[in-house]
């Protein structure tokens, strides 16, 4: 018997929000039928570009029916950016925390606004398994996704990353690898505090590094590519190539892509021009 | 609300009998069955009664042949591991992909330890290839543990020409019987079986009681030494009450019987007819035609196995489900996994398991709710139109 808070199991047993909206401006499908649980999160914007409507249909336990139901009530009333910035955790801390198995649901709502949104700004369907490479074959989990799930929860051992996004809970084939993943992850952020400052040489090798292995392979998924023209303090001159040059959401990938990786994987203090 | 209870393969409720029969023994009759004083050794003949209850109920010859334990768990770890150590040679151990965790614990835990382990496939109901079984138990002494019954579909194994094969080759057979005990007639006396477990939870009488057939000749090691206690095979002091309820249940459950396989198999058929009838994309799970007469598995296509469990619960409906989400674990249950049940089905399994304790109106209290309930979740599913 889970251990489900009283906010769990009432938005269990009544779901906010269910169902579909015809004309949605952004629709996130995450999970499937083999994985046992799967949600499709659909919005309406109003003209100020606030969600004012937002609808979802859950397959899944209890909690991964509480968790979009809570998801649906948390961002309605929200701008695309503010709705960005809720994190799984959030989720979870909405309904009063979820058992430790079970905050991959809160993922799972998370991984579906980010697919809504990427949705409603691409006129596409995000595929998580094309961005970076897949460790966990059962559950389709990418490094990239892994990584994200770290930097959102503390996570400290392969378990609670599997209860987390579920990698290493089927076969258990990659349990080797995670346990790596999850080893480098944590000597890297625990770095002694007060060290010292990137010397400007680091500062642009770390730069050029985390392009190649975040930045770039997203962009040639599309058809496109980026240099890097300068680095001058914390403000990075970067030139759009390829189809990403020209293209209308350049500003879009230049923020949310490329800014957003720098910010974290470098320096919450960088900004990212752009020169033509 | 009243708690309707479907839940029998997990425990069941202890019968009256049973309870009062212990009484006197948790109350007076507290003496140590090994004494030699009159106040302790009165007591042992109780043991010994139980004994012979048990042995009537599954057909042992002996009563020396039962061996009482504190769990069909225990019973299993002392069959598989006792028995493979007790071999002159290490043994091959053989089972099959749907053992309940009691079983495949200890053959995991020999493995471990050198041991060869193979684990038999079942087909799409649930059911073992003779021939496949025939083509391992060959290759040499074999110690093959399959049970009589599974616990989730209900699904009866062939023990009587499973032991046939293993016997035809030199090897040990053992059947975990804790599913089928009571609920099928048997006669192990005439079945070519060396071990059998039994859990005396399953057929109403309390948790922490077991026992294991160990037939006349065939050697286990016991896992438990310090004590002359059950011959030298379980040392530790009796634990008289609750081997006088077992006793008592085994004789209800022999005399119940008859009930079983005709009442409470109606109400298993009509529960499980009404389902299929009203709820749509629903399909049962495992072997019809050779199945336990108290459980049926029924799979719902696009809902999910807990959230059905616990909109059940909600109305005071106990049942049990394979799904990965209910378990904690990511995967579904592993039997339904070894029959290949299909994707849309898989994660959406409930067992029902009934008891003489069921009556009509349980039936139709899950007839009325369960569709609302299918209903609502296919509403919530994003697979349905």
């Amino acid at each position: 018997m889970w251990d489900y808070t009283e906010k769990v199991t009432e938005h269990f047993k009544n779901p906010r929000n269910v169902g579909k909206i015809e004309d949605a401006d952004g629709v996130g499908e995450v999970g499937s039928l083999a994985c046992g649980d799967a949600l499709k999160l659909m919005f309406k914007l109003d003209a100020e570009g606030r969600i004012k409507e937002a609808k979802f249909q859950t397959f899944g336990c209890a909690s991964a029916i509480a968790s979009s139901s809570a998801l649906t009530e948390m961002i309605i009333g929200k701008t695309l950016e503010e709705a960005e910035q809720i994190t799984n955790q959030d989720i979870a801390d909405y309904l009063g925390g979820l058992p430790n198995q079970k905050v991959h649901c809160s993922v799972m709502g998370r991984e579906a606004l980010e697919a809504a949104i990427y949705n409603y700004r691409t006129g596409k369907k995000l595929d998580k398994t094309l961005e970076g490479e897949v460790i966990c074959h059962c559950f389709g989990v990418t490094d990239k996704a892994i990584e994200k799930i770290l930097r959102e929860n503390d996570i400290h051992t392969v378990e609670e990353l599997t209860n987390a996004c579920k990698a290493g809970g089927g076969c258990g084939n990659c349990l080797p690898e995670l346990k790596k993943i999850v080893d480098r992850y944590l000597k890297k952020t625990a770095a002694p505090e007060g060290k010292a400052p990137m010397t400007t040489l680091q500062k642009i090798h770390l730069i050029e590094d985390v392009i190649d292995r975040e930045i770039r392979p997203a962009l040639r998924q599309d058809g496109g590519d980026l240099e890097l023209i300068d680095v001058d303090g914390d403000t990075v001159k970067v030139r759009f190539c390829g189809a990403c040059s020209g293209c209308i959401i350049s500003e879009v990938t230049l923020k949310d892509v490329v800014e957003a990786r720098l910010k974290e994987n470098v320096s919450e203090d960088i900004r990212v021009e752009e020169v033509r | 609300m009243r708690t309707i209870y479907l839940d029998n393969n997990a425990t069941t409720q202890i019968a009256d009998e049973v309870r009062e029969a212990m009484m006197p023994f948790l109350t007076d009759l507290w003496g140590n069955p090994s004494s030699m004083h009159t106040f302790g050794g009165q007591v042992k003949k109780y043991v010994e009664i139980a004994r012979e209850q048990v042995a009537a109920l599954i057909g042992a010859n002996d009563p020396q042949e039962i061996t009482f334990t504190s769990c069909g768990s225990e019973s299993n770890n002392l069959a598989i591991r006792g028995g493979a150590e007790a071999m002159d040679k290490p043994p091959h151990i053989i089972t099959s992909k749907v053992e309940h965790a009691a079983v495949s614990g200890p053959c995991h835990y020999l493995e471990d330890r050198g041991f060869r382990l193979t684990k038999l496939d079942v087909d799409e109901k649930g059911r073992l290839d003779l021939d496949v079984l025939r083509r391992e138990v060959k290759t040499g002494k074999t110690l093959t543990s399959i049970m009589w019954a599974n616990n989730e579909t209900g699904v009866i194994f062939p023990v009587g020409l499973i032991g046939e094969i293993v016997h035809e080759f030199g090897g040990i057979f053992h059947a975990d019987a804790v599913q089928a005990v009571g609920k099928i007639p048997m006669k192990v006396s005439e079945l070519p079986i060396d071990l059998l477990s039994l859990s005396g939870h399953k057929i109403h009488a309390p948790k922490g009681i077991g026992a294991l057939y160990i037939r006349r000749g065939t050697q286990v090691k016991p896992l438990i030494l310090g004590g002359h206690q059950e011959r030298g095979r379980r040392a530790g002091t009796e634990n008289v009450p609750y081997i006088v309820g077992l006793g008592v249940a085994c004789n209800l459950a022999k005399k119940n019987m008859e009930e079983e396989n005709t009442r409470v198999k109606a109400l298993r058929d009509r529960l499980e007819k009404g389902i299929l009838e009203t709820c749509s994309g629903s399909h049962v799970n495992g072997d019809l035609t050779c199945r336990l007469p108290n459980t049926t598995n029924i799979s719902f296509d696009y809902i999910e196995g807990e959230a059905i469990l616990l909109m059940l619960d909600d109305r005071g409906i106990c049942a049990s489900t394979g799904s990965a989400c209910a378990s904690g674990s990511l995967e579904p249950s592993h039997v339904l996994r070894a029959m290949h049940v299909a994707g849309v089905s898989v994660h959406g399994s409930i067992r029902f398991s009934l008891s003489k304790y069921n009556t009509e109106e349980d039936v139709d209290a899950v007839l009325t709710e369960l569709p609302k309930v299918v209903k609502r979740l296919r509403e919530l599913s994003p697979f349905v139109a």
